[in-house]
């Protein structure tokens, strides 16, 4: 299950209704192990496409290094559908490379860059099969598990 | 002559979990050649038909190696070389 707060939720979608037709794209980073999406980090479609996306070479470079430095993963890899379902398409299966993180699907077919309801999805993609999980929004994410003594 | 080379998650199946190894080569290809010796399969998910894959980014000190000669792009000792898949679908 992914478990996202609503602003999160809101910046993804807002994310994708301004730049329909083309696919938008970027990731919400979390402390590593934590499976708490807590940084939304728009990133640049280079493909500039609305059938392609992909994070430029030199930004992705500097996204994981600037998570290294954090202790922080992908939690939650997004990108747009502006055509089609939010449902992961081929190309999405044979690509996604974080075992880890939820990638979200926001299909923005239906009201494009207006006001309106989207498709927000949610899955695992590991070793090439998907696995839809439920999307739980809340006002704001649950304190972490405090670190006790023992797991120091 | 040790270069180090940070592995990405889903290569680390390749090296016991080790989020950096170390390697040598003088060049790129020289490298992964030696990554391979020491971590078999690994090469396989790098390079395809003689040429690093399509959706592999490979980093030597910050520079994309698609820009300073591919495979054939030179290293020396302290090198950091850095494997990130792109992330990227349709």
């Amino acid at each position: 299950m992914l478990t996202i707060d609503q602003a999160t939720y809101d910046a993804i979608v807002a994310h994708a209704k301004r730049d329909h037709p083309d696919e938008a794209c970027g990731v919400v980073a979390g402390p590593e192990g934590s499976d708490r999406p807590e940084r939304f980090i728009e990133m640049v479609n280079a493909a500039g496409s609305p059938t392609f996306y992909e994070f430029d070479s030199g930004d992705l470079l500097r996204l994981y290094r600037e998570m290294d430095d954090n202790d922080e993963e992908p939690v939650v890899v997004y990108h747009s559908h502006t055509a089609t379902e939010a449902y992961p398409s081929r190309t999405d299966i044979g690509l996604a490379s974080e075992p880890h993180a939820h990638y979200v699907l926001v299909s923005t077919r239906e009201h494009g860059n207006n006001e309106g309801p989207v498709e927000f999805r949610s899955y695992r993609i590991v070793d090439g099969e998907v696995t839809e999980e439920e999307v739980t929004v809340v006002d704001q994410l649950p304190a972490p598990t405090p670190m006790t003594e023992s797991s120091v | 002559m040790a270069i180090e080379v940070r592995i990405p998650t889903i290569l680390r199946t390749y090296t016991d979990g080790a989020k950096a190894v170390d390697a040598q080569g003088g060049s790129l290809s020289a490298l992964i050649d030696d990554l391979e010796a020491n971590h078999p399969g690994l090469k396989e998910r790098l390079v395809e038909n003689g040429d690093l894959r399509r959706f592999v980014n490979v980093y030597i000190n910050d520079e994309d190696v698609r820009f300073i000669g591919g495979l054939e792009a030179e290293l020396s000792d302290g090198d950091q070389v850095v494997v990130l898949p792109a992330v990227a679908g349709g």
